[in-house]
């Protein structure tokens, strides 16, 4: 794969030798040299100069201003006040004064300063020369015989203990970095695999924060629920809500397709785990007359009326159903936790 | 004439011929496009009929059946109540005009005293919700911030945080919720409409639905703050991303195409 | 002697602070190779100006917001100045960021500064890159600067995440969420990985306190010395340029760092500055306000990452969702694949230059850039890449397209799946046809001249266009372009009769080198010969 397998009449010719040397007559196409430099109006013309001059320094005085506006800004409006401005809406006065005046500042700088070169600052082009990256052979041999040198006098070749150990030293000491990120968190044991679901847990309507009756999910409705006991100031509300979130619908029990789905469910209220099974979002795109629930960040999307089954989609699997009865006062409750994992796949799921 | 012609051939004209034609097609396709206005025209002259049942026999027989038991073409409307009335009719929805994934919002067809009569005579065919009164839905002295929490629970995975709506399966989506009357915000939460799940008092009471609409109202309305600047139709990052693309580094490119131009050269005289 | 004192004493202040410096840092010789380097003039060449300017910006600005923002997951009950959240439970983090919009003055201005000027520093380098690749810039000797760049880019997208990711918001919270979805499906170590990264379960109590070190102090760090070495590297390799009158390839054309430069890149920063700060008092960005507190059991719809994770966000949405159960492991290929994709994607982009170099076996320096035509099969390589790259942007915006376009989401997928595999394809065949339409026309061009758009009626009837001739500059501007022969294999037995070893290698080097450069590939440039008998023949048009 060296270099020398494309032979040298492969490669094009370089063009750099023309350097606007060479006759027209023998090449067309070569190179005439960098054209004569021509004059700006303001190079010839010491009124267009001025003028030049003059807009330079408004941006300059414009920048000013609009810095004291800035300033004068931030000083007068309140940082709640809202003002009405077309087309923008309602916005805030102190946003949009400090923004456009902080813009209007550096901007007229930026243009006064591009303004002046463009304008009054020379543009004659002129050529610098390159020179190649690479060194010469001469300093490369000085570069090569200088190491060698240094590694003969190292000794590092002969004294192959010392190169041994060292490496096997340099190798190792990163593991202790290695080992001390160890403590960023505790394995994941079977945390995943369990909820706060557990047979006898009552479903609370997460709005009212009350135990749910059958009787209050009607037909086409959609009600999202958590464990009897999960309130929102627990410490660990969020991380059990994570995997807890429950949402439930109730179909025409002639409706199920999925016996399973049927035995699980209470009079056609089927619970549903609120979390995707491809990455975690709570999915609740629920549609009550296909029955398909949609998930918003991916668009997996499940039937709810045939055991959550996957119909379009990333997600891996169908949505983990809780197995739901109605305990002696009449509400609902948990026959057991989820049977499997609820949330995205990972690789122990099995 | 001669001017034109003789640039022609510069070198920019293509790239002007190119921003004439675009800008032509998008004139003619905002000529032609659909106006998406209703054109039911031929029920116009039902609006004179007074009584529900025959304004229902007129406009919502064909589809409904004649006694409301439902067809191929429309669902069966005993027991739907007097409040799905009130909102399909009211929001325009009803009468449909034509198939398709769902039916969209449009300008209303029969005024208010027509669609209480509608109302009254779907409500006689079989128990059902109820059209609110103006204190179960008037927002006053909500709680906003409960109502934002509940929102976020329980409408904006459909209809976005702040109610500017959102895609649903094979070309349904969830409106948006702009300009949309507290009552009707109401109805829809209390029935259900097409394929939204309903939200009975039994699971949302109707204090936590004031509360909605009452988040609705301030975050999406014709007073809403946008203390930020221009909202850019409140979509998130798709609608930031082209805006910085577009707008962002568009004028920005601009701007480096000026500092490194070179400057115009003195003509010679 | 006495002159020698006065001139000394009359030394103007500057002097003196340099030469005192100069004694301790040798600022002279410094000042002296580089003071009056030559700066090649294009707008183009200012693209990179931009991604560096915005991330001075960020920089500037993000220091800004560290000294308001808690990184703390602690949960507060929120009685702020904002009304619809009052009384609502949220993090120190979420509750600093309303703090910093709506309570500390000219906070939300700095936001959304910081901000914006992050979706452009990212645009900017992308477009930046495309400059780069387009015009061949990152031939030798600018290879190891492309990968700086490239890493730039890479590191510049997970900064952003993790930034977004910080206000603990319900959209960004989302995005967190799946970023851990993702994580889980790496397979044997992603649950792991999952529960050190987020000191347990999701979300945890740890995770904006570490996405902020991330954020402002490994990545950041990482980044800046990457732009010091990447700029170092544009100093020391001089600039490109493009082939005209006068521009050689041991040569660079342009005007001085010192004034002209100084004050058109230095002016160039606050320009840059300006238009990003009046966009942040027009413009609201990320109004976390409205979007509420992250909680893993609320969403909404539209929920995207911004626009450069959105190709990620494309794969990921598109995916069919397979899924393999095997010995009591789960192997989730519906979220692998795309992770795995997504990082294929980038690595085609930074291994590049080495696969062109390998395929010319061209070791020479290049300093005179191509025009995109004049090398068809890597500019249409880069459409086909850009294509790809769209489409999947497209896709993961599919919802909020759905909506707006009337559209139904199902087909945009569907449309996405064909056509990622279909557009590459198509993009490549047709930007390979145009490049050589340009060549040709530019072969025209030479050998005939400008149509002038001028009609001659000849004295016996026919009429004519009449073609101006380019001047010599023009002519030299479109021959400067090198061309490569394709590599050959050779024989397959050498002058001995011995049969020679070809490698599978060198196999694939003469086919795609033939891909790149062989006939109907390029179009052959006009020779001096040709343009001499065309015009010495004279008249025929």
């Amino acid at each position: 794969m060296s270099s020398q397998e494309i032979p040298e009449k492969n490669l094009p010719s370089e063009q750099d030798t023309a350097h606007g040397a060479v006759a027209v007559a023998e090449d067309p196409f070569a190179d005439p040299g960098l054209p004569p430099h021509k004059p700006r109006v303001q190079d010839i013309d010491e009124r267009a100069a001025k003028r030049s001059e003059r807009t330079v320094a408004l941006l300059f005085t414009l920048s000013m201003l609009s810095t004291i506006g800035f300033i004068a800004s931030f000083v007068a409006f309140p940082v709640e006040k809202i003002v009405y401005v077309w087309p923008l809406g309602h916005v805030s006065a102190l946003n949009l004064s400090l923004g456009v005046t902080l813009g209007l500042a550096l901007f007229c700088i930026g243009a006064g300063a591009v303004h002046w070169a463009r304008t009054l600052m020379s543009d004659v082009e002129v050529a610098d020369d390159r020179h190649p990256i690479e060194a010469d052979p001469v300093v490369k041999a000085k570069v090569m015989s200088d190491f060698a040198a240094g590694a003969e006098e190292s000794a590092i070749g002969r004294r192959k203990l010392i190169r041994t150990t060292m490496f096997g030293a340099l190798a190792m000491v990163p593991l202790s970095g290695v080992v001390l990120l160890r403590d960023l968190g505790p394995l994941p044991e079977e945390k995943l695999r369990h909820t706060l679901w557990g047979k006898g847990k009552q479903l609370i309507n997460m709005n009212t924060n009350e135990p749910l009756r059958p009787e209050d999910v009607a037909v086409g409705s959609l009600t999202f629920a958590k464990p009897e006991g999960l309130e929102e100031d627990n410490h660990e509300f969020n991380n059990e809500i994570a995997k807890a979130a429950l949402m439930i619908v109730r179909l025409q029990p002639q409706d199920i397709k999925d016996k399973r789905e049927l035995d699980w469910s209470h009079q056609g209220i089927v619970a549903f785990s609120k979390i995707c099974t491809h990455v975690g979002c709570p999915i609740s795109l629920y549609e009550q007359q296909t029955h398909h629930v949609l998930c918003p960040c991916h668009q997996s999307t499940f039937d709810l009326s045939d055991g959550a089954r996957v119909i379009f989609g990333p997600a891996g699997h169908a949505l983990p159903q809780l197995r739901i009865g109605v305990n002696d006062e009449g509400f609902l409750e948990a026959l057991g936790d989820f049977e499997e994992p609820v949330g995205p796949s990972f690789w122990e799921r099995g | 004439m001669k001017k034109l012609s003789a640039r022609r051939r510069h070198p920019l004209a293509a790239v002007v011929v190119l921003l004439l034609a675009l800008a032509a097609t998008g004139g003619l396709y905002a000529a032609f496009a659909p106006a998406g206005k209703a054109q039911a025209d031929e029920t116009a002259q039902s609006l004179a009929i007074e009584e529900g049942k025959r304004l229902y026999a007129t406009g919502c027989s064909s589809c409904h059946g004649t006694g409301g038991q439902g067809g191929s073409d429309g669902p069966s409307l005993v027991g739907v109540g007097s409040a799905a009335v009130d909102f399909q009719v009211g929001t325009g929805r009803m009468p449909a005009q034509q198939p398709g994934a769902q039916v969209p919002k449009k300008p209303r067809i029969y005024s208010q005293a027509e669609i209480d009569q509608l109302a009254a005579y779907v409500a006689s065919l079989g128990a059902g919700p109820i059209t609110p009164t103006e204190k179960q839905y008037s927002p006053e002295g909500a709680d906003i911030a409960k109502g934002g929490d509940l929102f976020r629970t329980n409408c904006a995975q459909c209809h976005n945080f702040t109610g500017e709506g959102g895609a649903l399966t094979n070309g349904k989506y969830a409106p948006s919720l702009e300009g949309v009357s507290p009552k009707h915000l109401y109805q829809a939460m209390q029935t259900g409409p097409q394929n939204m799940p309903s939200f009975p008092d039994t699971t949302l009471p109707e204090q936590q639905k004031k509360d909605i609409i009452a988040y609705v109202k301030t975050v999406n309305g014709e007073e809403t703050e946008t203390p930020g600047g221009f909202a850019l139709g409140g979509l998130g990052p798709v609608s930031e991303g082209l805006f910085g693309w577009i707008f962002g580094l568009g004028s920005l490119i601009a701007v480096a195409v000026w500092v490194a131009a070179h400057t115009a050269k003195a003509k010679k005289s | 002697m006495s002159t020698v004192t006065d001139a000394k004493r009359k030394a103007p202040a500057g002097e003196r602070v340099a030469d005192w410096a100069d004694g301790r840092l040798g600022i002279y010789s410094l000042a002296k190779a580089n003071m009056r380097k030559i700066f090649p003039d294009h707008w183009s060449f200012m693209l990179g100006e931009i991604a560096l300017y915005s991330f001075i910006i960020i920089i500037l600005t993000g220091v800004y917001l560290t000294l308001f923002f808690h990184p703390s997951m602690n949960e507060v009950v929120y009685h702020g100045s904002y009304v619809p959240m009052q009384g609502i439970r949220m993090t120190e983090a979420y509750a600093s960021t309303l703090e910093i919009s709506f309570d500390v003055r000219g906070g939300l201005l700095i936001r959304q500064i910081h901000h914006w000027a992050a979706l452009i520093f990212l645009a900017a380098m992308f477009v930046h890159m495309m400059r780069v690749f387009f015009t061949g810039a990152f031939r030798k000797p600018r290879e190891i600067n492309w990968l700086f760049g490239f890493l730039l880019f890479v590191l510049g997208m997970f900064t952003g995440f993790t930034g977004y990711s910080l206000p603990d918001d319900l959209l960004s919270g989302t995005g967190v969420r799946f970023t851990q979805g993702a994580i889980l499906a790496t397979p044997v170590v992603g649950t792991y990985i999952s529960f050190f990264l987020f000191g347990g379960e999701f979300p945890g109590h740890d995770m904006v306190a570490r996405f902020y070190s991330i954020h402002i102090l490994l990545l950041p760090g990482i980044m800046l010395g990457l732009v010091v070495a990447h700029l170092i590297l544009v100093f020391y390799h001089k600039h490109t340029q493009f082939a005209g009158p006068g521009r050689t390839n041991k040569n660079v054309v342009g005007m001085p760092l010192l004034p002209v430069y100084m004050a058109k890149a230095g002016g160039f920063f606050f320009l840059v500055f300006g238009v990003i700060a009046a966009i942040a008092g027009l413009f609201t960005i990320n109004p976390v306000w409205a979007l509420g507190p992250y909680r893993p059991d609320q969403v909404s719809t539209g929920a995207q990452p911004d626009w450069y994770m959105g190709f990620a966000e494309g794969l990921i949405r598109v995916m069919p969702g397979w899924e393999i159960n095997l010995w009591g492991h789960t192997l989730a290929l519906g979220v692998f694949i795309p992770l795995t994709l997504f990082g294929l994607v980038l690595v085609a982009l930074a291994v590049y230059p080495f696969i062109e170099s390998w395929v010319t076996g061209d070791k020479r320096e290049h300093h005179i850039l191509d025009r995109p035509r004049n090398a068809p099969t890597r500019t249409a390589l880069g459409v086909a890449w850009i294509t790809g790259y769209v489409i999947m942007l497209l896709g993961g915006g599919n919802d909020i397209f759905a909506t707006h376009f009337h559209l139904s989401i199902n087909s945009i997928t569907w449309f996405v799946r064909i056509s990622y595999f279909v557009g590459p394809v198509l993009a490549f065949v047709i930007t390979r046809r145009i490049c050589l339409g340009l060549q040709r026309r530019d072969k025209d061009k030479v050998l005939h001249g400008r149509e002038s758009g001028i009609i001659k009626r000849l004295p016996h009837g026919e009429f004519v266009e009449v073609h101006e001739p380019l001047s010599q500059q023009q002519l030299h501007t479109l021959t400067a372009h090198e061309q490569y022969a394709p590599a050959e294999i050779g024989p397959s037995v050498d002058e001995n009769g011995v049969e020679r070893k070809v490698t599978r290698g060198q196999k694939l080097r003469a086919k795609l080198s033939k891909g790149y450069y062989g006939e109907g590939n390029q179009i052959p440039k006009p020779t001096a010969d040709e343009y001499k008998e065309i015009t010495s023949g004279h008249g025929h048009h």
